[in-house]
This record gives structure tokens, C-alpha cells and sequence, in this order.
């Protein structure tokens, strides 16, 4: 059944909550809205939080335990926040002929850390991608939205270097 | 809209077409945009506004020509000149070219096999049309074959067309589309669904991703004659969200289209509806399978469901639904415009048509091409990809994702069509084709795969969810030289097993990797066993 205003009042006064209950009242809060709902949410905080569920699963009226595992089921949404900076490494197989793996395991030795990870002060996320469709650069990495590819593993090295000191 | 409100339109955007003396397409498509191809429109634009030859010189933004490797690529018309590895810097010259000698450094030579090899069919417009304005796609000839077919054909004339057409399904699977399309139509029943299956999962595969940001219209007059012919009124594109930019695209195509009636309530003053909406994928490859997605559609955890009943019957809320691939709604309009027959032309007995493949890997020419059915497969390495570059020697052809097979030199003159790639070990796919030279090992290759399988199982059924993981971890034992010849047994009985008792598409073809280099690679296998075991196999033969 869909329903044209449900009053369910938002986890605190952020405007974002705004947004993201517009997204289900287009929808009618039909529970299909779910997936749509979550997009929303990652989109304007970042990541989808414990509060964030509980507001989606009672606008929608989803038990938790629902929306809790199609959240997580989904790769795309990160239930705790992002570094500050994001670095993304392509792991699509034609990255991975062109030497991705090399990048993987330089970022384990040079900087401790496995994919998903982010360090410790919260600076950097790194993230392996499954496959950005921008083969034809393979290999190919995001550092914070901006793609970089044709560079062999040796540059990309380079380049990780570079770019993780241009805070400091 | 009425066919001569179209043709109006036809009329103009060639009146304002002939106006100009030049006209510049930027490839804007995903490859080229992030070698910032959108700083060239810019910087053209400029330009050309600077030295006031606004009615001279048109510049515009197209989608992917294809070839990647050589992006971002600029095209001149109607002088038909490439230019190649283009620069914001560099593309100002390509103004002051225009009146005089062209840079001949930066050509790119389009009497290569890579260009004349090719057969356009689903990419026709690709490179050619604004992707985002729909009076382009409607002066290429869009929308025509919507207009015919809703004003001039009954839905069974339709659905005899695309039987005649021979076409096949494009996701991989090969399922013949008018055979799917008449069950769909012959379901009685209030409301049925189109859904437009482009959450494209394999790695190392693009088509779906460039159709969709290069002419994003034509999958959706693909999926209104879909519509028309087995009576749905709405549709879903079902787009991985990974794919911004097709995202997008396809959002203002189907704005624009409601706008033009070619959408929405009582299309061309037909009894004819048909809405559009987009739902975003959320980074889940085994939503690729159809049954998974419609879950997904309907909000929840993209699980496959079990078959029969198939979505003809009872997909999407229980509805009868049709999923088709991208590229396979990207064949319709052109076969209702020119007739199935004449598709019917191209290609071997069995496939028709053309294919679109992402040719990727260790190849000169990476890109996105479409070749005739029963081109072979030694003709798309080297003639239109150019070869293996570097002086390396080829060792296999990757096709179908983590649900093909490697295909090794010996059979690089098999013509590309679904039996024979199947018969090889592998499948046609999707369209992503990735090849490995010399410096690849081929149990690295298999457990990458694996790896793949095993992280995106659903954990649905356990032959999947185990199976894929005991499976990796043989292929570690042999990667570390520690497999034993009962290692080499438990793997091809576990391939077997996890093959024939899995639930979805995934799982049955997740050891199609091992299988396959089993196959054709046995020794790298039998060379990393243990010294002992190796030594006893040698002495047993």
C-alpha cells in the first residue's frame, strides 16, 4: 500500500534527513523504496549508520534485521564513515593482467593496509574496486574521484607516493 | 509525436547540420572523459567562440568510437579525420588545421583492419550522436521503427520480425529473443514488466557501459517495442551504480523522450503506455543474474530465486517480465526498421548478428569493437586488435568473466559464435575479451577468478558459498607448489560437483576457470605439484 505522508521523526535536526525522506515519500514508502532509500542515505552522509537503518526501517515499516542485511549485502554501502582521502584500486582482470596485484600487495607492505581499510588517523580509505569499465586505461586507479591509468605498477607506486605525501 | 512531426525534426537538424563548414566530435565516453576529454569540449568551445566561427565550426560532444587505446580521440567532419591522444592544449590546433594541411602526426590511420573489420550495428551511432540530445539520435534515424511499429504493426508482427531476425540473447546465455519475447506476450494478465538488464558484473567488460553513455536512446526505443510487442506498460533499467555517468545519461534520455510523447501516456496518440524508470545497482555482481535483479528491484538482497517459475511466468511482483541485456534492446530498433531478414544476413547458422566486445588485456588496440558473428577469433587478436604488443607471445584469449574459460593459441581459428566458444570450454559472455600473453601464469589466472566467485557468491545455496571457497584454497596449494595428486582429484570433483548442484548462473559456472586451464593448461598444473607426486605422474605415463 502506498502511503503519501508518514511522520516518522528524523534520528536529529541535520536537513539531510529531509532529503532522504523525500526519496521514499516518491516512492510512497513502499518497502521496494529500501534500496533507492540507502543510496540516498550513503549519498548524503557518506555512509549509512546505525541510526540511518533505524530511520529507513520504520518509515518504510521493514523490520531491521531486514534492512540490515540487504544493506550489508550490498558492497556499495559502507556502514562506517570514509577517510578523508579515497583511494580505489582496480581489481577488474584486465587491470589485473596489466599488474594490479603488484599495487595491492605494495599497498599492504608499504602502508598496512587490506582493502575496505582505512588508517588509523582516519586520512585515507583504501578500496579495491571490482572493475571500473575504463579497461582501456588498465591499470587503472581512483585517487579521490580522479581516474589515473596507463601507468605501469612501478609509476603507480610513484604516483601513491606522491599523492599520500601532498598532505604533509 | 507523429511520424511527420519526426521527420519535421529529421528535417531541421539536417538544415542546421549542413550549416556548418566543420563539425568536431569529442569522444566523451568513460575512458576518454577521465583523460579529460571534457576539458577539450570546453576548451573547443572557447575557442571557436573567441575566433567568432560559431556558425562556422560545430563542436560536439559524442560517445565511445571505440578505439580506446587511443583516446581521447577527436573526430572532423565531413573530412572524416581521427586525431589520437588528444590534449586540451593540443585540440586548439586542430582548429587552425581545419582550413589547411590536417596533423598528420596525430592521425589515426582508419584503413586498418581495426576500423574496416568492423560491422556497426549496435554501436551505429556511437561516436556519431550527441547521447545527450534526443533530436540527434532522432536524426540518425531514431524512433522511426517505435513509430512503425506502434502505428503500422500488431505486437505479432513485431514478434515475428525479431523471430526472423534470428537474434539471440546478448547477456551470454544466448536465449533466443522472439522465443522469449512470444511467452512473455502470450501470458494473459493485468500488468507485465520490461526489464532492461544492464548491471554489467564481469570484469573486464564495458559494451553495455558505452552503449548506454553513447546512445542511451536507442536501448529505450529498444525496450518500447519490447513494450509494444507483449504488452507491458512499464519498464526498469536496472544500472549499476558504479556507472555514474550511463547514470545519467540514461536519466535525461528518458526525460527528454516523455517530453517528445515517445514515452509515457498514450504514445503517438496510440491506447499505447509505456514509463521508464531507473533503479540503481548496489555493487552485487550475482545481481546480474535475472532472477537476483528482479529481487533486487523489488528491495531486497539480490538473491536468485529458484527456476522454474522463469520471470516470463512470474518475474518482477510475480508479474510476467521480460529481461533482456542492453545490447540485445540496442539490436531491436534496427531490425524492425531494415527487417529481421536483413539482420539475418550477418553472422553463422546459428548467431546472428553482431557482437560488441571489450577487447581488453595485453592487446595494441584496447577497445570497444563489434565484429560480425563467425569472424575468428585469430582475425579479432591480430587483425583488429593489432596484436600482442611488446614483442610477447600470446597464450590466451579470456571470454565470458568468471564464467568462461581461457582459450589457448591452438584454437584462435574458431569462429566466434555461442556453440563453437562453448564447445571450447568457455561461452561468449557478456562481450568482455581479455587477452594473455606469455608472461601470465595460468593457475594465477584461475584462482583470480575464483577469488571473484567466492567473494560475490550470495551465499544463498552451499555449493556456491563453499564450494567456491575450498575450491580457491586448492588453487593456493597448488600456487604454493604444495598440491599432491589427491589435491588434483579433489579438484575436479569439487568443479563437478559445485558445476551441477549450484542454484544460479554463478555458481554452475564458477569452476568454468579451473575446468578450462585443466584443460589446456594441465601442466602448469601438474609442474607446481609436489616434486614427489609430479615425479610419479611422470613415471606413470
Amino acid at each position: 500500500m502506498l502511503i503519501a505522508n508518514r511522520k516518522i521523526a528524523p534520528p536529529d535536526s541535520d536537513r539531510r534527513w529531509k532529503i532522504v525522506d523525500a526519496t521514499m515519500r516518491k516512492q510512497g514508502y513502499s518497502p521496494t523504496a529500501l534500496i533507492e532509500a540507502l543510496h540516498t542515505v550513503q549519498e548524503a552522509f557518506g555512509h549509512v549508520s546505525g541510526e540511518a537503518l533505524e530511520f529507513v526501517s520504520e518509515s518504510l515499516n521493514v523490520p531491521p534485521s531486514k534492512v540490515y542485511g540487504v544493506a550489508t549485502f550490498y558492497n556499495l554501502f559502507n556502514m562506517v564513515p570514509l577517510g578523508e582521502h579515497v583511494f580505489s584500486l582496480c581489481t577488474g582482470t584486465a587491470c589485473y593482467v596489466k599488474g594490479s596485484g603488484e599495487v595491492l600487495e605494495f599497498m599492504k607492505t608499504e602502508y598496512g593496509l587490506e582493502p575496505g581499510q582505512t588508517t588509523l588517523d582516519g586520512s585515507l580509505t583504501f578500496m579495491a574496486a571490482r572493475c571500473v569499465g575504463a579497461c582501456g586505461l588498465a591499470p587503472v586507479m581512483i585517487l579521490d574521484g580522479e581516474v589515473v591509468g596507463r601507468l605501469s605498477p612501478d609509476q603507480m607506486k610513484e604516483r601513491i607516493r606522491e599523492w599520500m605525501s601532498h598532505d604533509e | 509525436m507523429t511520424n511527420e512531426e519526426l521527420l519535421e525534426i529529421v528535417e531541421k537538424e539536417a538544415e542546421n547540420t549542413a550549416k556548418f563548414r566543420h563539425r568536431l566530435g569529442v569522444c566523451t565516453g568513460t575512458g576518454c572523459m577521465s583523460s579529460r576529454s571534457a576539458a577539450i569540449v570546453t576548451e573547443l568551445q572557447a575557442e571557436v567562440k573567441k575566433r567568432g566561427l560559431e556558425n562556422e565550426i560545430q563542436v560536439k560532444k559524442v560517445g565511445c568510437m571505440g578505439l580506446c587505446a587511443a583516446g581521447p580521440i577527436i573526430s572532423v567532419q565531413p573530412e572524416n579525420i581521427f586525431y589520437r591522444d588528444m590534449t586540451p592544449e593540443e585540440a586548439v590546433s586542430v582548429i587552425d588545421s581545419l582550413d589547411s594541411e590536417p596533423l598528420h602526426e596525430k592521425m589515426i590511420d582508419i584503413s586498418e583492419p581495426f576500423f574496416y573489420r568492423q560491422e556497426k550495428y549496435a554501436l551505429e551511432n556511437a561516436g556519431v550522436v550527441d547521447p545527450e540530445r534526443i533530436e540527434d539520435y532522432i536524426a540518425a534515424g531514431g524512433y522511426a521503427a517505435l513509430i512503425r511499429a506502434i502505428t503500422e504493426m500488431t505486437p505479432l508482427d513485431v514478434i515475428q520480425e525479431i523471430i526472423a531476425s534470428g537474434l539471440r540473447g546478448r547477456g551470454g546465455a544466448g536465449y533466443p529473443t522472439g522465443l522469449k519475447w512470444s511467452t512473455v506476450a502470450k501470458i494473459e494478465s493485468d500488468l507485465k514488466y520490461i526489464v532492461c538488464n544492464a548491471d554489467e558484473g564481469d570484469p573486464g567488460a564495458f559494451m553495455d557501459r558505452s552503449v548506454l553513455e553513447s546512445d542511451p536512446h536507442r536501448v529505450l526505443e529498444g525496450m518500447a517495442i519490447a513494450a509494444f510487442a507483449v504488452g507491458a506498460s512499464q519498464g526498469y533499467i536496472y544500472v549499476r551504480a558504479e556507472y555514474p555517468l550511463a547514470i545519467k545519461r540514461m536519466k535525461a534520455a528518458i526525460k527528454q523522450a516523455e517530453k517528445m510523447g515517445l514515452l509515457g501516456q498514450d504514445i503517438c496518440g496510440t491506447p499505447f503506455n509505456f514509463k521508464v524508470d531507473v533503479r540503481l545497482g548496489a555493487g552485487a555482481f550475482v545481481c546480474g543474474e535475472e532472477t537476483a535483479l528482479l529481487n533486487s528491484i523489488e528491495g531486497n538482497r539480490g538473491m536468485p530465486r529458484l527456476r522454474p517459475p522463469y520471470p516470463a511466468e512470474a518475474g518482477l511482483f510475480q508479474k510476467p517480465t521480460l529481461v533482456n541485456n542492453v545490447e540485445t534492446f540496442a539490436n531491436i530498433s534496427g531490425i524492425i526498421g531494415d527487417g529481421g531478414k536483413w539482420f539475418a544476413r550477418i553472422g553463422t547458422a546459428k548467431s546472428k548478428g553482431t557482437k560488441v566486445f571489450a577487447l581488453t588485456g595485453k592487446i595494441k588496440n584496447t577497445g570497444l569493437i563489434e565484429v560480425p558473428m563467425g569472424i575468428t577469433l585469430r582475425e579479432i587478436v591480430y587483425d583488429i586488435g593489432g596484436g600482442i604488443p611488446n614483442g610477447r607471445k600470446f597464450k590466451a584469449i579470456q571470454t565470458g568473466g568468471p564464467s568462461g574459460g581461457c582459450i589457448p593459441a591452438e584454437h584462435l581459428d574458431t569462429p566466434v559464435d555461442y556453440e563453437s566458444l562453448k564447445a571450447l570450454g568457455s561461452m561468449m559472455g557478456s562481450g568482455g575479451m581479455i587477452v594473455i600473453d606469455d608472461t601470465s601464469n595460468m593457475i594465477d589466472m584461475a584462482r583470480f577468478f575464483m577469488e571473484f566467485s567466492m567473494e560475490e557468491s550470495c551465499g544463498k545455496c552451499a555449493p556456491c558459498r563453499v564450494g567456491t571457497v575450498q575450491l580457491y584454497n586448492l588453487l593456493g596449494k597448488f600456487q604454493q607448489g604444495e598440491a599432491t595428486e589427491a589435491d588434483l582429484a579433489t579438484l575436479e570433483e569439487l568443479c563437478d560437483l559445485v558445476r551441477n548442484t549450484s542454484l544460479c548462473g554463478l555458481g554452475q559456472a564458477a569452476p568454468n576457470p579451473i575446468v578450462s586451464t585443466l584443460r589446456y593448461f594441465r601442466n602448469e598444473y601438474l609442474e607446481k605439484m609436489k616434486p614427489s607426486a609430479a615425479a610419479a605422474k611422470e613415471e606413470a605415463r
